[in-house]
């Protein structure tokens, strides 16, 4: 696989969330206001970023019957170096993800890249698809918490989208809203799926009939 | 120091209130990922309450007496989570050992826990609502109970599904969030409980 696609097949092919469902936790819980989704995802590309490179540096030293407690404590040293620095440089946003900062650990995104990509390849590979999975996650973060938002509060980022006679509809920034968003996107993703499917098909029935008829 | 009204409150708050997955968002993966037989939603709560009711204890311990003690709260997220996952460990060679039919009944789920995000988020919850021991004890088997009752009664509506006729697209996981979303409005109903 070429580097470049190594790196752009974690923002849609294999989006972490939208395709692989992976991570729901965070993506529900935190996707209240678009800040929150770009804070988290930022929080969750760093740790990515550097466990990746960390543990696919160590993956010939690391023997194999100890690698997920191995793994576990590498990440968590990083997730407490995230922890600190937003609590340092970001305190409103550390207030705001809360109880979802630490939890990054148990996030089975990180876990699962450690596993089945970093400790099987090299450096650069691991830069590459540690980025391109953050991406993937921030973008579906930042998707959803869009939706939330605007319908939600009528603002995208604070600023208001709407005029003063906007209702918005207040449940979608309280828990139910952050089901029937996840779920209303991954319908769409799946008919957008099964459409490009049947499209391929009926190419493939044209071209097939085309060759028939000059035959 | 044993204050019963706090309990209840915990109780009823932490299993209806709060639910930890429809209102906290806590352990979401199993709950979508073994919710789709009544049989495995059973296993998979029993086994949740009893680790997370002993994580709670333990983190607790481990936070007072040692990271408390000597001062050193920062290694609390590397702390917690090397706890839990040795105590999956051990529960399950324990289990294994001593009552083979319930290590049947459990044994599939419980790797799973470590990575159920729902056991750290109480373990730390615990601490930042600076519980006592009795409240740790009783707020751990309490959302024990609240993932429970959550998971049984998502089985539940998901085995009905089965049956239905639902447009292509929406099958599997989105028409799970979708039922996820009406269940967590229901839950809010208890909102104004406490």
């Amino acid at each position: 696989m070429s580097l470049w696609k190594e790196l752009t097949k974690g923002v849609l092919r294999e989006n972490p969330l939208f395709v692989l469902v992976l991570g729901m936790c965070p993506s529900l819980a935190i996707t209240t206001s678009v800040a929150n989704g770009i804070g988290m995802g930022v929080a969750f590309t760093g740790v990515l970023l550097a466990s990746n490179i960390v543990i696919s540096m160590l993956r010939k030293v690391i023997p194999n019957s100890i690698r997920i407690p191995s793994y576990i404590v590498i990440i968590a040293t990083f997730v407490t170096m995230v922890e600190m620095l937003l609590h340092a440089y970001s305190p409103a946003l550390f207030k705001s993800l809360g109880v979802f900062i630490p939890l990054i650990v148990v996030n089975c995104i990180i876990l699962g890249r450690a596993e089945a990509f970093a400790s099987k390849n090299g450096l650069t590979r691991s830069i590459l698809d540690a980025l391109g999975m953050g991406l993937g996650f921030t973008f579906a973060l930042v998707t959803i918490s869009t939706f939330r938002e605007v319908l939600g509060a009528g603002t995208f980022l604070g600023m208001p989208v709407f005029g003063d006679s906007f209702q918005s509809a207040l449940i979608m920034i309280l828990p139910p809203g952050a089901f029937i968003t996840l779920g209303c996107i991954l319908a769409f993703i799946n008919k957008m799926q099964s459409m490009k499917a049947a499209k391929r098909t009926m190419v493939g029935q044209q071209v097939a009939q085309q060759q028939l008829s000059s035959n | 120091m044993l204050d019963l009204h706090e309990i209840i409150f915990i109780v009823i708050g932490a299993i209806f209130v709060n639910n930890i997955v429809l209102a906290q968002f806590l352990g979401c993966c199993p709950f979508l990922g073994v919710s789709k037989k009544l049989s495995s939603a059973i296993g998979m709560g029993m086994a949740v309450t009893f680790v997370l009711t002993l994580a709670s204890v333990i983190t607790w311990l481990v936070q007072v007496y040692l990271l408390e003690r000597f001062d050193i709260g920062y290694l609390q997220t590397i702390a917690f989570i090397l706890v839990i996952a040795s105590l999956v460990q051990f529960v399950e060679m324990v289990i294994k050992k001593h009552s083979p039919d319930l290590y049947k009944a459990l044994g599939v789920y419980l790797p799973l826990i470590t990575t159920n995000c729902a056991v750290l988020g109480v373990a730390i919850i615990n601490i930042q609502k600076s519980y006592g021991f009795i409240n740790t004890l009783f707020n751990g088997f309490a959302n024990g109970l609240s993932f429970t009752l959550a998971l049984i009664l998502f089985a539940g509506i998901r085995e009905r599904l089965e049956d239905a006729d639902i447009p292509k697209s929406m099958q599997g996981t989105p028409i799970a969030l979708i039922t996820a979303a009406l269940m967590s409005i229901a839950f809010l109903g208890f909102s104004g409980l406490i």
